[in-house]
């Protein structure tokens, strides 16, 4: 019996020591950081974000993703430029220092004259920057019926686009801009597509 | 004191000025107890809730440029030929605006991180306060940097009138990886479309490989950043020309190709001569300026001056700077007063023994990646004529016999 006592009095204490020992064990490794849940000291994201809507979009792409639904043409194009274009671009988009118009055939002369025309590569462009950007001091008013029309209408005053056309989200990636390969990725340039 | 020339026309050893002070430390006397000026007899301005700097000391933006069909489209400069060190002070730090600056409710304020990811998320302002965030001594610089001294003209400018769309801040603010860790993005993801909230909406793609860089700053030089650097949020990209660093940053799209933007098609490309362009140039290259001496200023005598400047690549660390006072034919190495680190600027030095005799003061930065600051001639020969974008060419300052200095384009 006592032995027994003993026996069992000594085998809690072996256990009790190794409890302990593993106790610290953990702790150290805790401190050293090698726990999942360490509270303080780690680097662990709060993980803050909540869901975002589903249909969020923020850009057009060049092959037309993002393009709301909508139609416009150039006629009606003509008659919203002259109403919130024309005062600083021109009734034609010709007024130096904005141009929207010309200098085609200029890029590799003395005096380059860079223009939606003559320079900017990508039909999908000219509506992103109008429906964001567009018309200075009244930015985000036009409706995409309305970007559409005067996004058609300026194509037609560079004659990419004939009189009669009118641009919606189907069509208006598929116009081919003149200076379309007019641009290669700086020298440096690694992931470029 | 032996003066040790360093190169031609007053270069000194730029170890010259620890040897002048040692000796000049002995001289010093008590001065006697009495008022040096008013302020010694009475208490002065008792402390108040934000500070301004001394009237007497009170600095100001430059070349303040306001395109006059919409104002909201302007250009501010730093002026670099007055700070020392290489922090802009937040009220001095240079702006590019494409239409104003919004003054935004951080309340109001979003961040959506959406496209090629596991889980679109939205984040608050008050939200990113809580993320881990990281303190960096970045510079920014606008690409149309230095962009009066592409023309055939020079004009009369001061430092900061040619070469002050250039600021360095402490920036802090959430590593973009953190959220797009959290958002899940995708491999294919190789692109990041940054959107403003501001009127103009600005917006860029920037390649993933660049973008992992990136941080959303939130505090600049301590304080939340200004309204004229993106209050609430900005993002920021070191190295890169500025226009990429988007403020007001309200969206991030991961995207598998770029968006093509105006910012990235009609402006910002490099048309080369023969007529083609070069997209997505965007790391700035290895410059420097002298600060002073430095356009419109005047020596008052002959004599010793410090020549100090700002040396900076977006390319890699600055390893050294070199100046020359007789326009580029000879050359010394300039002390460097700051550590270089990655993105960060280094101030440099090198005192100067001015004879009276017209000299051409010049500084050529070099970096670790051995890129070498280019002549005015070489930097222009890269591009098109009328291309102002991302010119990094020597900066000439002549100083003629009567000790006015002015800017040159040599």
């Amino acid at each position: 019996m006592r032995s027994s006592d003993t026996c069992q009095k000594n085998q809690r204490k072996t256990r009790c020591l190794l409890l302990t020992l593993l106790a610290i064990f953990l702790s150290a490794l805790q401190s050293a950081g090698a726990s999942a849940e360490t509270p303080l000291g780690s680097h662990q994201i709060p993980a803050l974000g909540v869901a975002a809507p589903a249909n969020y979009e923020s850009v057009v792409m060049p092959d037309g993703k993002g393009l709301p639904k909508g139609s416009g043409d150039v006629d009606s194009g003509a008659t919203i430029y002259a109403r919130t274009c024309a005062s600083c671009h021109g009734s034609k988009g010709e007024k130096a220092g904005v141009p929207l118009v010309g200098g085609r055939g200029t890029l590799d002369s003395k005096n380059p004259i860079k223009t939606v025309g003559s320079y900017w590569p990508f039909a999908t462009t000219l509506y992103d920057y109008i429906t964001r950007a567009m018309p200075y001091g009244q930015e985000k008013s036009l409706t995409p019926n309305e970007v559409y029309a005067v996004t058609a209408y300026v194509l037609y005053l560079n004659e990419i686009i004939p009189e009669n056309t009118t641009l919606n989200q189907e069509n208006l990636a598929a116009v081919v801009m003149p200076n379309r390969r007019g641009f290669r990725p700086a020298k440096d340039f690694q992931p470029f597509r | 004191m032996t003066q040790t020339p360093a190169a031609n026309n007053g270069l000194l050893n730029r170890r010259w000025f620890l040897k002048a002070g040692a000796v000049a430390a002995g001289a010093a006397v008590l001065t006697p107890a009495m008022a040096d000026g008013p302020w010694m007899t009475y208490p002065g301005q008792s402390p108040g809730p934000y500070g301004a700097p001394s009237r007497f000391a009170a600095l100001k933006r430059e070349q303040i440029t306001l395109n006059p069909l919409g104002p909201g489209d302007g250009a501010s400069c730093s002026p670099l030929q007055s700070l020392n060190g290489i922090i802009t002070p937040n009220s001095l730090h240079f702006e590019r605006h494409h239409s104003g600056i919004p003054d935004i409710d951080p309340e109001h304020h979003r961040l959506t991180v959406f496209g090629q990811v596991k889980n679109p998320l939205v984040f608050s302002y008050e939200s990113l306060l809580r993320y881990p965030q990281q303190t960096k001594t970045w510079f920014l610089e606008c690409s149309g940097n230095s962009f009066r001294n592409t023309f055939d003209e020079a004009p009369d400018l001061t430092a900061g009138e040619v070469s002050g769309l250039f600021s360095c801040a402490e920036w802090t603010g959430v590593p973009l990886h953190y959220l797009l860790d959290e958002v899940g993005a995708h491999k294919t993801a190789s692109w990041v479309i940054a959107e403003g909230a501001d009127a103009s909406g600005n917006n860029r793609s920037i390649p993933m490989s660049i973008a992992q860089h990136a941080i959303i700053a939130l505090f600049q030089n301590g304080e939340p950043i200004r309204p004229s650097q993106g209050f609430p949020m900005r993002l920021f990209v070191p190295g890169c020309e500025g226009n990429i660093s988007i403020k007001w940053l309200r969206s991030l799209k991961l995207s598998p190709t770029p968006a093509q933007t105006r910012e990235e098609t009609s402006k910002y490309t490099d048309l080369l001569a023969d007529g083609t362009a070069q997209q997505f140039s965007l790391k700035m290259e290895v410059k420097s300026v002298i600060t002073s001496p430095s356009g419109k200023m005047q020596l008052p005598a002959k004599g010793i001056y410090p020549i100090t400047g700002l040396a900076w690549s977006g390319q890699a660390p600055i390893s050294s700077v070199h100046v020359s006072a007789d326009g580029g034919k000879s050359w010394a190495a300039a002390e460097l007063q700051t550590e270089p680190s990655p993105f960060a600027p280094v101030r440099f030095r090198i005192p100067w023994q001015w004879h009276g005799q017209p000299a051409v003061l010049q500084s050529r930065a070099t970096d670790a990646a051995g890129n070498i600051q280019p002549t005015r001639a070489v930097a222009l020969r890269k591009q098109s004529p009328l291309v102002i974008y991302h010119y990094n060419g020597i900066q000439s300052w002549q100083v003629d016999a009567s000790g006015k200095v002015r800017n040159a384009l040599i």
